[in-house]
């Protein structure tokens, strides 16, 4: 009996994993993103296609939330009026630190084929925006390689909060 | 010779025009043809300045002060129980004021007629909510897009812009891009007036391309680190291609006219 025990201070199977303190929380950030419900035109119906069980966005532990407070990730899926501008920033202020913003489609990203008076031209004019996604309207599989995108750019960063601070004003 | 035209804009403009061409229209028929709308139109004769047959539709012009008692008339004893629509149209530019007319639907017999009157930019009109409930928002847009105020209203406030917003958009003379004020509205709305310089003013044309924004393009043959700043000029860089070997296979062909 107890023939097998092993020492493991004197052998070399010591039961612990090294690592830094920054790859540890960004592992954790990075495999949790709760995105923001926040379709604002037809790109949210690619979002929400994403989000359902052919595409799963669950593999990822993006699950989406429904109130600013409990969400990580503003995924801006479709063309911001002028009107509701204001709103878009109030949700984004209202989300807890680490937050990461996703522009999805051409009109998130540059007011798109609204050349008009009414359209903000690109929602980098009021959120720091952290991954432009191209395309009218992307197919999920492009939000999910944002995401994961989004995912590698996190676990590049630091986990001290202060030294991500964003350097443009918005 | 021919006067030769600038072809430098040739994409924003109409590639054929013709001089003598004429914008074709809608045959307007007699109200003659039509024995319902002429029972309309005897009744209602007194305030109609014209009257035809457009596509089926009976339209009346009256005077912009007769529009309750016509539309009144209309409903009650002509049959048309349903306004559809009601709004404007800019000829201010053409001849000096406004057009609103009203569509008006008869359930019934399945026939509609438009009532048209032409109003001064400086007029006001008459609310016609207390006859049909719908003209409340319909009324309210077209405040809010042409600047057209509807007397007696319940509640005459914008309903698609922001109640903010300056300039009435579907008017004619406002530009299609925004004036100075829409153009700023957001960051004006959310940072205040002066951090008009921190975010800049709005690019309008998505293809732009910055020669010396570092962060988002780059030249081949003249790369840089990200950000860096090239205002100076940058130095050429040599590209590395791959190299690939090739083997010459004329060189040990086989030539025919030497003949072992």
């Amino acid at each position: 009996m107890a023939k097998h025990q092993v020492n493991y201070t004197s052998t070399a199977g010591l039961p612990i994993a090294l690592t830094s303190v920054d790859k540890l929380v960004n592992w954790g950030r990075s495999n949790s993103l709760w995105p923001l419900t926040y379709g604002l035109a037809c790109c949210a119906i690619e979002m929400m296609a994403s989000g359902a069980s052919r595409f799963d966005f669950d593999r990822f532990g993006t699950i989406f939330r429904a109130s600013p407070r409990q969400a990580d990730v503003m995924i801006l899926a479709g063309t911001l009026s002028k009107k509701h501008a204001e709103f878009t920033r109030r949700l984004y202020d209202q989300m807890a630190e680490p937050k990461w913003v996703i522009s999805m489609g051409s009109c998130a990203n540059t007011g798109g084929m609204f050349n008009t008076y009414a359209t903000v031209q690109g929602v980098d004019r009021i959120v720091p925006v952290d991954i432009y996604l191209p395309g009218c309207a992307p197919r999920p599989e492009t939000l999910q390689y944002a995401l994961m995108m989004l995912q590698k750019k996190i676990r590049r960063e630091s986990a001290n909060m202060k030294k991500n601070t964003k350097q443009r004003f918005v | 010779m021919r006067k030769y035209t600038p072809k430098d804009n040739v994409q924003a403009k109409a590639y054929y025009t013709d001089r003598f061409w004429v914008a074709p229209r809608v045959p307007r028929l007699d109200v003659s043809e039509d024995s319902h709308f002429q029972s309309v139109v005897k009744t209602l004769t007194k305030y109609i300045k014209e009257s035809y047959i457009e596509l089926d539709h009976l339209v009346l012009h009256i005077k912009s002060q007769d529009n309750i008692e016509v539309l009144k008339t209309l409903r009650d004893t002509c049959g048309y129980k349903m306004c559809s629509e009601l709004s404007a149209v800019d000829y201010l530019a053409k001849k000096g004021e406004f057009e609103v007319f009203y569509q008006m639907h008869n359930l019934d017999l399945a026939k509609r007629v438009r009532v048209v009157c032409a109003l001064k930019p400086e007029e006001a009109i008459e609310s016609i909510t207390p006859l049909f409930k719908m003209a409340n928002f319909a009324e309210r847009e077209m405040f809010d897009m042409f600047g057209i105020v509807a007397n007696n209203h319940p509640y005459l406030k914008r309903i698609l812009m922001p109640d903010d917003w300056s300039g009435h958009p579907l008017l004619k003379t406002y530009p299609l891009q925004g004036d100075e004020a829409a153009s700023w509205y957001e960051v004006d709305k959310i940072f205040g007036k002066e951090y008009r310089d921190v975010i800049g003013p709005e690019n309008r044309d998505p293809a732009k391309i910055d020669r010396y924004d570092t962060q988002r393009f780059s030249r081949v043959g003249y790369e840089v680190p990200f950000g860096a700043d090239i205002s100076e000029g940058e130095t050429p860089k040599e590209i590395e291609y791959s190299k690939t070997f090739m083997t010459n296979y004329q060189k040990e062909s086989k030539q025919l006219d030497k003949r072992r």
